[in-house]
């Protein structure tokens, strides 16, 4: 905090814009840097924003957005790795997150754990070899009184039986095909 | 008649979400275009220090108070900050998510009311990215007030300024403190920092400003349009208001309810939650999330009030209740616990980034029947030192030692049975706990 606060406009060092941002990218991440006091405050909305765009950051990405930030791709990268939500590898065209804190782990969570993975053959931490799910463990979605809970891209799943998820998986499935 | 429950008086989870026009109708916005046109922010505070109301994030400190300390006269030019933490990742805890989707006005009039009383010009929602429907009604209804002119500038014609953004996170529970979110905000990893310098003096981009949760800045709305004297009315021990309390685990009618402050734990867990499931006996209960102490069955008549349940060795928290069953293992249960607090360390302090992972390492060893008699040893040693306050910039890791040492203390004899036995006796139990979660 004992930082200078460097202006918002475009300083005297020369910004290299990347060709690996698409323009819909810079348009939000230049939205985000219109009410922020520094490039660099923007730093989570730009990563989750080109996150938005292709489901993770890559290494040419995070590159071309540090240079667009006027930070180091270290120092972004450092960043980028500590958010459990910004992904550095690849994911499938969803995530499922299942909760694995305490009360959903008190109704059953290593069971229904078992079944996603049997279900999907994968364990968490991997993606589909058809590459339409990420199996994800995830901290308390805060919806306990209606425990097991996860979330499938953006949908949360409440009251989580075996057959409840055998209905959510192919059903998103079917759609997607 | 002033309604008794303030802060659900317009939630009916069968109906969408309270619109401006709804809201306006049941005296919304009247406290805030009151405040800012005939209210100095110095009247404010002390409507709100004179309420008693205490932080509802978990802390219970007092708001007044902790609002007293930014500075109001010969501040130096610059923006001053208002923060919502909408970060709720406390396990256990489902009692912000209910505010934010279904009275998002509410929390934005709280939020022009503080803002008015600390004379803050630029406020954020710092929201957990997960709370997508939150995150997206509460910025329909800023857009709202916008276009009606209750946000940007001169509100409601009174030349006071107020920008509202909402800030959508990217994970990580530690965000929650209040000096991590602010690391957090500025685009930094969410490290938390030494204090002093308190936010209030020196927050975010080092200028004054005040983190505080959804529910307490929910409470300033109430406080402000009835008054001191109301608020206090509504409490039935020694704090004042109402709070939101919840109950999951193993009851008949897991939930959330609005009650009165000092309202018997019994009361909540046994007539609103519906009691135990059948088959499942109540063995303790974690009084406000994972990192508050469990207390025990002899503990269910005392009131909820912050005081009271710290004097009985644990902590009020955030009001939402974990039940532990009689079939369910409290060292498995606090081995989980450990195990979040080990994964969700921001890594700055020792104590807490290798000792975390060592306790939930000597748990798994207890659980998987690999334990020694030394680890039980070795365990009240790590509550000793990395529970101390002080040892380290936060209290994440303290806060991780409560239910560890608390379940020590009341579950002593499951612990050695893990050990005597060299497994974990609830493990057929568990195993087919787990098998009936279909039908619960």
């Amino acid at each position: 905090m004992n930082q200078p606060i460097e202006k918002n406009s475009s300083s005297s060092k020369a910004r290299s814009i990347s060709p690996i941002l698409t323009a819909a990218e810079l348009a939000e991440i230049d939205h985000e840097i219109s009410h922020a006091p520094t490039r660099s405050a923007v730093a989570i909305d730009a990563l989750k924003i080109v996150q938005k765009h292709h489901r993770w950051v890559s290494d040419e990405r995070l590159k071309g957005l540090a240079d667009y930030l006027d930070m180091s791709t270290a120092e972004l990268d450092g960043i980028a790795t500590f958010y459990s939500l910004i992904y550095r590898k690849p994911v499938g065209e969803k995530v499922i997150s299942l909760c694995d804190s305490v009360t959903c782990w008190i109704k059953g969570y290593a069971q229904l754990e078992q079944h996603i993975s049997r279900q999907l053959g994968v364990g968490l931490g991997q993606t589909t070899a058809d590459n339409r799910y990420t199996f994800l463990p995830t901290p308390c979605l805060g919806a306990c009184d209606r425990a097991p809970v996860m979330m499938v891209g953006e949908d949360t799943h409440l009251d989580l039986t075996e057959d409840k998820i055998n209905q959510i998986l192919a059903i998103k499935g079917g759609q997607e095909q | 008649m002033i309604s008794k429950l303030p802060l659900t008086q317009n939630i009916n989870a069968a109906r969408d979400p309270v619109s401006l026009d709804d809201y306006q109708a049941n005296h919304g916005y009247a406290a805030a275009r009151k405040a800012v046109h005939q209210m100095t922010p110095a009247e404010c505070l002390k409507v709100v220090q004179d309420s008693g109301l205490r932080g509802r994030g978990g802390a219970g400190f007092p708001t007044g108070m902790k609002w007293s300390f930014v500075p109001m006269e010969n501040v130096s030019e610059g923006h001053k900050y208002l923060i919502c933490n909408a970060d709720e990742m406390e396990p256990g805890t489902f009692k912000d998510r209910l505010l934010m989707e279904c009275d998002p006005h509410q929390l934005i009039e709280g939020m022009i009311l503080s803002a008015w009383t600390i004379q803050a010009d630029v406020a954020y929602i710092f929201i957990r990215h997960e709370y997508h429907l939150a995150s997206k009604l509460l910025q329909e209804a800023i857009d709202a007030c916008y276009a009606k002119g209750y946000l940007g500038k001169d509100i409601f014609g009174s030349g006071f300024n107020l920008e509202l953004y909402v800030h959508s996170s990217a994970g990580r529970y530690i965000c929650g403190e209040e000096t991590a979110l602010i690391s957090s905000l500025e685009g930094k990893r969410a490290n938390p920092r030494a204090k002093p310098p308190f936010p209030q003096v020196s927050g975010l981009w080092g200028r004054p400003t005040i983190v505080n949760n959804v529910e307490t800045l929910c409470n300033i709305t109430h406080i402000l349009r009835n008054g001191a004297d109301w608020y206090k009315t509504l409490g039935r021990g020694e704090d004042h208001g109402t709070k939101l309390f919840g109950v999951s685990g193993r009851v008949n009618n897991p939930g959330c309810w609005e009650l009165p402050m000092g309202t018997p734990i019994r009361e909540l867990i046994e007539h609103h939650a519906g009691g135990m499931q059948a088959g499942y006996k109540l063995r303790g209960f974690l009084p406000g999330g994972a990192s508050t102490d469990f207390l025990v069955e002899e503990h269910l008549d005392l009131a909820m009030d912050y005081d009271v349940i710290g004097k009985a060795g644990s902590r009020l928290g955030t009001g939402t209740m974990i039940i532990l069953d009689d079939k369910t293992c409290p060292v498995g249960m606090t081995k989980n616990l450990v195990a979040f607090f080990a994964q969700e360390s921001c890594g700055f302090c020792t104590p807490c980034r290798d000792g975390l992972p060592w306790s939930a390492q000597v748990l798994d060893d207890l659980e998987t029947g690999n334990g020694i008699p030394a680890d039980l040893n070795t365990l009240q040693n790590q509550v000793r030192f990395i529970g101390a306050i002080g040892n380290t910039h936060c209290a994440l890791a303290p806060g991780a030692m409560e239910p560890l040492a608390s379940a020590m203390k009341y579950f002593a004899d499951d612990f050695q049975a893990h050990i005597d036995g060299k497994a974990c006796p609830y493990s057929t139990a568990i195993s087919s706990a787990s098998e009936s979660a279909g039908v619960n």
